[in-house]
């Protein structure tokens, strides 16, 4: 369904490699993790795989479904089924969030060839949706993530998600920020839209998150690959040992 | 027309255009007053201070140019909105294409027949705010319009005015010259919109003097056309009394070349004035906003919100002022401009300035010149907006600070609609 298949890529202005050569496959309605420590290349996976300017792609592929995403421009990539929830959801003074949502979820239809939703049809969605992650009416009114907490920044996110409904999603460090409840709320969030078919990927650096979102497989991530993978348990070792055993072990 | 020296640029400037037709004494009078003032401070030229972004010669030249006539695949600007409204062609008055000059609480003539007539009230106006407003800065365009005009309205509003009168001003002769003058008097309570549309002339210059009285309130929207290489000059001036209110917006796209002057004076107390701008240049395109706001008197605000959105080498010029006079405590002083470049071969030019003699008040001002922002474009694309429209979604937010100044929702949302069909015929 997603797969990363030997992937080198550098900052375009430094010359310098995060990415050296990763591979990642996670198959339909899987949700895998990804940890590792900071540095290791888990955020310029995810802009790369999104389609960020600043980076150069030496090698690899990204697929989904087969069609490789690299070939893309962002917003057909996300009109592929890849979604990213960002680590820092950009505020965007002047473009009301309800507004900015309906573009996104029409843009996309459109590229795809299908129907785009009235005002009507779409408020009735985005309301029952905000419901359930306890998004007031005020944020949707507001401009996108300005002013908002950054609880209400990552449920502004999951909003998103739920409303575009991806295949893939990619959720990097989607903790970052939030209190317990708040997380909790995310969480929930998450797993609410896990119905077997659609895939997550979960960057973070916390054990915590995984015991709401419950993942499938555990990757580890180090200079640019993935050193490690293994289920669940593998998320405890670090939470107890840190890295330093399982970079050993791979030295 | 008299003697013309040719070697002087000042005579030669006011020698291009004919007289107007004869007015009343006072009037003949207050016409050669401003003539005086014309030859005595002389033609604008780039060396003056507040010249030296914009170049006037193609302003002081002798002829109009010859600009193509905009055929408009869309309908008028305000057409959708009930209105009084009054016609120029080519900076002639149409009674054929205008309403009747009638109006609840309205009084109106041409500039022609008030100028002839014995009319108090416009004799303290004409000539008088425009007089007073070429100082400390000269503006010999408008000087040159007071002495020249024979075109224009003279309203009077005495209570609340339910329908805006709307200027419209259309062109027929590629190479049109217009002068037109207005005189607006708001009375104690009254409250006054006026609308502008249209390039007018393929050289225009406007004078609107605007006297609000206590309590009075006035309201300004215009749209200056879209004819691609035209020349305007432009400039109001308003005398503010106390608890007034003055509001004017000026959405500007396409143009060779925009100036738009505003010199407010705020006399009375407790006043608020604000004074808006949006301008989308593509090419061969200079827009030039400059203001002048004297606070004269205690707790008033003032307010100027300026955004450019420039393309391929088009430039935009603000010249923003706010004079705070010694008496004029607790006086609140917003200003702001913004130029947003699309590539790098736009220019925006900023000389914001403050001059404050007085020891308790609040004045803000900034000036930003920038690029569309790279993570809310990538952001915006993220979730599926292909990048024109995202670009254009990122436009639209910027001018919105400047359109949230519209008073009237129905306008300011016609003024968005504009603006975005706008930039998606320019996004590429």
């Amino acid at each position: 369904m997603f797969e990363i298949k030997n992937l080198k890529a550098s900052l375009a202005d430094e010359d310098k490699q995060i990415l050296k050569g990763m591979n990642l496959k996670i198959g339909e309605g899987e949700v895998h993790a990804i940890m590792g420590p900071n540095g290791s290349g888990k955020s310029t996976m995810s802009y790369v795989a999104s389609g960020k300017n600043g980076y150069v792609v030496d090698a690899g592929e990204v697929l989904l479904d087969g069609e490789n995403l690299l070939d893309m421009e962002p917003d057909e990539r996300a009109a592929a089924g890849l979604f990213l929830a960002f680590q820092y959801p950009v505020e965007i003074p002047g473009v009301g969030n309800m507004t900015f949502l309906r573009t996104a979820v029409n843009s996309q239809r459109k590229m795809r060839g299908e129907e785009e939703l009235n005002a009507a049809q779409f408020l009735k969605i985005v309301r029952e949706k905000a419901k359930s992650l306890k998004i007031e009416a005020d944020m949707l009114k507001r401009p996108v993530n300005v002013g908002f907490s950054g609880g209400e920044k990552k449920r502004n996110e999951i909003l998103q998600m739920a409303m575009l409904e991806p295949k893939m999603c990619i959720l990097d460090e989607t903790d970052s920020g939030l209190d317990v409840d708040a997380m909790k709320l995310v969480s929930e969030g998450v797993n609410a839209l896990r119905d077997g078919k659609r895939s997550f990927l979960v960057i973070t650096h916390y054990q915590r998150l995984l015991d709401h979102i419950k993942p499938d497989v555990v990757h580890i991530m180090a200079d640019g690959r993935i050193i490690k993978s293994g289920g669940p348990e593998l998320a405890l070792e670090v939470e107890n040992n840190g890295y330093a055993d399982i970079l050993n072990e791979v030295a | 027309m008299g003697e013309i020296k040719k070697n002087n640029p000042t005579e030669a400037l006011l020698a291009q255009h004919s007289a107007p037709r004869k007015g009343a004494d006072w009037a003949e009078t207050l016409r050669r007053a401003a003539r005086e003032r014309v030859l005595g401070m002389g033609a604008a030229t780039r060396r003056d201070e507040y010249w030296r972004y914009t170049n006037p010669a193609a302003l002081n030249a002798t002829g109009a140019p010859d600009v193509e006539i905009l055929q408009l695949d869309e309908t008028p600007v305000f057409d959708g909105v009930e209105k009084l409204l009054i016609t120029f062609v080519d900076g002639v008055y149409r009674p054929d294409r205008s309403d009747d000059l009638r109006g609840e609480n309205l009084e109106i003539s041409t500039l022609e027949t008030a100028l002839s007539a014995d009319i108090h009230w416009a004799q303290d106006v004409f000539g008088a705010l425009e007089a007073n407003g070429q100082s400390p800065v000269p503006r010999p365009f408008a000087a040159l319009n007071t002495a020249l005009a024979g075109q224009g309205v003279v309203i009077r509003a005495t209570g609340k005015v339910s329908k805006p009168v709307a200027l419209r001003y259309c062109r027929e002769n590629t190479t049109s010259e217009a002068l037109i003058h207005h005189v607006i008097r708001v009375e104690s309570g009254a409250d006054l919109s006026i609308l502008e549309n249209g390039a007018g002339a393929s050289r225009l210059n406007t004078v609107m003097e605007v006297d609000v009285a206590n309590g009075g309130s006035f309201h300004h929207l215009r749209a200056q056309g879209r004819d691609h290489s035209r020349l305007a000059s432009t400039a109001i001036f308003a005398r503010l009394g106390e608890e007034s209110r003055f509001k004017s917006f000026t959405l500007t796209v396409n143009g060779k070349l925009t100036r738009n002057e505003v010199v407010i004076d705020i006399n009375g107390d407790n006043t608020k004035a604000s004074v808006a701008g949006a301008c989308l240049g593509d090419g061969d395109f200079l827009h030039d906003d400059t203001i002048f706001i004297t606070h004269d008197a205690v707790n008033c605000e003032s307010r100027q919100v300026f955004k450019k959105v420039l393309k391929n080498g088009a430039t935009g010029v603000f010249q923003g002022k706010i004079l705070v006079k010694p008496d004029a405590q607790k006086t609140d002083g917003y200003q702001i401009s913004q130029g947003l470049l699309l590539d790098e071969d736009s220019n925006f030019l900023a000389k914001p300035e403050l001059e404050i003699y007085a020891d308790d008040v609040a004045c803000s001002h900034g000036s930003t010149c920038g690029a569309v922002d790279e993570n809310s474009l990538f952001y915006l694309m993220s979730r599926g907006v292909p990048r024109a429209q995202a670009q254009n979604m990122m436009i639209m937010a910027f001018l919105d600070e400047a359109i949230q100044e519209i008073e009237d929702d129905v306008l300011a949302d016609d003024i968005r609609t504009r603006l975005l069909g706008w930039t998606e015929r320019h996004s590429a």
